[in-house]
């Protein structure tokens, strides 16, 4: 359609322009990565996986690559969730040394620029890079691979134990002009090793901006890995994000994904379970008031056999916000003696606030188990009353309901100070929604 | 205590109490006996405040102040307290840390400082000893997955918890068995003090043996049509409620 391809004109000449150099097969992955988003374009709510978010917002901004950011240190140490002892930062899409603080880490860990990395660790990066972010159906995972520039790279040799968490700060800093970054992520886990690594994403300005993520998990055999993704983008901003996971034989991944910003917000989680005994556990918390969207897309495939799976994502939902859910399971056929469990609840605080939400289950073997459940509704008035009826006002017997539900998700989080911080952030902002709708 | 004055309550379009006259003082324990749909849980719960019924007429005054006028909560903290029927399960709120809010909002209303954690482990230990509840029943959430028999136990170790002042007891003997009966029994016994007043909903009269009440009221139709001593329950026992349809006394009247 004409209106499509007028819509597009900007982003192809985004596009064309798109950075160069590095190996030859990166370029040519760049390429392949802008010739199928110049095909694709942007998805439209006829596709199924986009059918209630609309991302014409996005489509229709002329966003220009943002030129390299400055924060301070103070700047850093303002944002919520920076308190850790390593942290790689990255800046409006580039990796910043200055701000990053990964000495100490065990030996033969790798830990720093992906752009670098895409050049250095030729004996490692080239086998890993693209491989789980397939971008034949994704236009934004297309998008990304074409502006591969630089990003955040973590490398744990095998049988090598994080002892510390990890954080990858990704934020966004400069002007107010509508900017975007390519917020791209690498993660390679040696076979039984152990980490934490945290995901955070947060601006140092306000406006209209845009991130698009894309990050990519390789979880060897034996691995423990606990991923957590902290989305706490500014109010008027754009976050479009994918994670693809691929967990080995008896690997142990944990996604905990928490939405607490952005003004439209699309999160892709991807997980395959590719070798027997594997096990991979998504949680998921969201936030949302106004006229904010969050859409969370999960996507679990049980590729082999004697693999267990465990998923829930709930959501807090005020104001006119609206939520999607889209839960996908995957049994293949050899993909025997799954047990797979998924649960989605969402908590509406207002009459306007809606959520759409739908459990999809493929199976393609026999001898599985798979469950799948959906609560959605209001603060149950029996409990309410309960609480009253022991002495607790309507606020206090209000706030502890709200905080027992998000507290199933906050709960597992297994780093303190991380767990700590979105508590104050959740509750705080939860506040706020609260007195505003009691001010009403 | 407590004085009501033609109670008239309505759920919904249906009339429920239809002038319920019933004035309890303090150190008294006051029976409500009667049929299903009789209207005697529906009592239990207007005077604690739920909010499912509407009172049409009448008066329920509190130790001299209009009770009708008051939250749930604000009735709670001045000493009233239900135990339900159907207790409700609260997920993820941990038992023990509910029973604190609980304690720490009365013990704030009564201007007394609230209990630090070593203070109030203390205290809901030795509760816990006398009602013989299982301490791991505190670390779960608030009643999910509690048979019924613990369900009501931790109603009543509640009660003993907050010291009500008046204490109302919503069929918390149905569905419990012989031992568990006797310690809910021992529970209310333990409160019973010149200073409160307890009163006891319940469709059988087997719970009155282990609480013995000092007056019985028979309920039918939303209207209290017998009152008396502890002996009218084990005639009631003895000649069911069937004479209440059929209009006739029951024996002995």
């Amino acid at each position: 359609m004409a209106q499509v391809a007028e819509k597009l004109q900007p982003w192809r000449t985004v596009l064309e322009t798109r950075p160069q150099g590095g190996p030859r097969w990166l370029q040519d992955l760049r390429d392949r990565g802008a010739s199928r988003f110049a095909a694709l374009g942007f998805p439209t709510v006829r596709d199924e996986d986009w059918r209630f978010t609309s991302v014409a917002p996005i489509a229709s901004t002329e966003f220009r690559t943002a030129p390299p950011g400055i924060v301070t240190v103070q700047e850093l140490a303002a944002v919520p969730y920076a308190t850790l002892d390593f942290r790689l930062v990255v800046i409006n899409g580039r990796f910043s040394a200055e701000l990053s603080q990964l000495i100490g880490l065990p030996t033969g860990v790798r830990a720093g620029s992906l752009g670098a990395a895409l050049t250095e660790h030729a004996d490692v990066v080239p086998r890993y890079f693209g491989q789980l972010a397939d971008f034949n159906a994704r236009s934004f995972v297309a998008m990304s691979t074409a502006m591969t520039t630089d990003g955040a790279y973590v490398y744990i040799p095998d049988g090598v134990v994080l002892e510390q968490p990890l954080e990858i700060l990704y934020l966004t800093a400069g002007g107010n002009a509508a900017e975007m970054s390519q917020a791209r992520t690498l993660i390679v886990a040696g076979d039984r090793s152990q980490s934490r690594i945290i995901e955070t994403y947060a601006a140092l300005r306000g406006g209209v901006y845009f991130t698009n993520g894309v990050t990519e998990v390789f979880a060897g055999e034996g691995s423990i890995l606990d991923h957590y993704k902290v989305q706490q983008e500014g109010l008027e901003s754009y976050h479009v994000a994918s994670i693809f996971v691929n967990a080995q034989r008896s690997a142990t991944f944990s996604s905990h994904s928490f939405s607490l910003g952005g003004k439209l917000v699309r999160n892709d989680v991807n997980a395959t379970l590719d070798g027997e005994g594997a096990e991979v556990t998504l949680n998921g918390l969201y936030l949302a008031d106004g006229d904010r969207l969050v859409d969370n897309h999960t996507e679990i495939d049980h590729a082999r056999a004697h693999c267990p799976s465990h998923e829930v994502y709930k959501g807090i939902l005020g104001g006119k916000a609206r939520a999607v859910f889209n839960g996908k399971i995957i049994v293949r056929q050899d993909a025997q003696k799954t047990n797979a469990k998924q649960t989605n609840r969402a908590l509406l605080l207002s009459d306007d606030a809606s959520i759409n939400t739908k459990p999809q289950l493929e199976i393609f073997a026999d001898d599985v188990k798979c469950t799948h459940g959906a609560a959605i509704g209001q603060l149950d008035e029996d409990a309410i009353f309960y609480l009253r009826a022991r002495g607790l006002t309507y606020f206090e017997a209000r706030d502890m309901l709200i905080h027992a539900f998000a507290g199933e998700i906050l709960d597992r989080v297994q780093v303190e100070p991380l767990k700590r911080a979105l508590e104050a952030e959740l509750y705080a902002q939860l506040a706020k929604d609260l007195a505003e709708m009691d001010a009403v | 205590m407590l004085d009501i004055k033609n109670l008239q309550v309505r759920a919904e379009d249906k009339q429920i109490l239809n002038g319920i006259d019933l004035h309890v003082n303090a150190g008294e324990v006051h029976a409500i006996m009667g049929p299903n749909g009789s209207g005697k849980s529906t009592l239990a719960r207007v005077i604690a405040g739920h909010p499912e019924y509407q009172v049409v007429d009448g008066q329920v005054q509190f130790e001299g102040r209009d009770l009708l006028e008051m939250d749930p909560d604000e009735r709670a903290r001045q000493g009233v307290f239900m135990a339900f029927q159907y207790p409700v399960e609260i997920a993820g709120v941990q038992n023990q840390y509910f029973l604190k809010a609980a304690l720490n909002a009365k013990r704030k209303h009564l201007g007394q400082p609230e209990l630090d954690a070593m203070e109030f482990l203390q205290l809901i230990k030795e509760k816990a000893r006398l009602l013989d509840i299982d301490q791991a029943m505190l670390s779960r959430a608030v009643n999910e997955g509690f048979s019924g028999g613990e369900k009501k136990r931790n109603e009543i170790f509640q009660m003993a918890l907050l010291e009500p002042k008046l204490a109302l007891l919503d069929e918390t003997d149905s569905g419990l068995d012989i031992d568990a009966l006797k310690v809910v029994a021992n529970g209310v016994n333990s409160l019973r003090s010149p200073a409160r007043a307890t009163i006891v909903v319940t469709h059988y009269q087997r719970l009155l043996d282990y609480i013995i009440p000092d007056f019985v009221h028979v309920l039918s139709a939303g209207r209290i049509v017998k009152s008396g001593g502890k002996e009218l329950a084990f005639e009631l026992e003895k000649k069911g409620y069937g004479w209440l349809e059929t209009g006739a006394e029951p024996v002995g009247a």
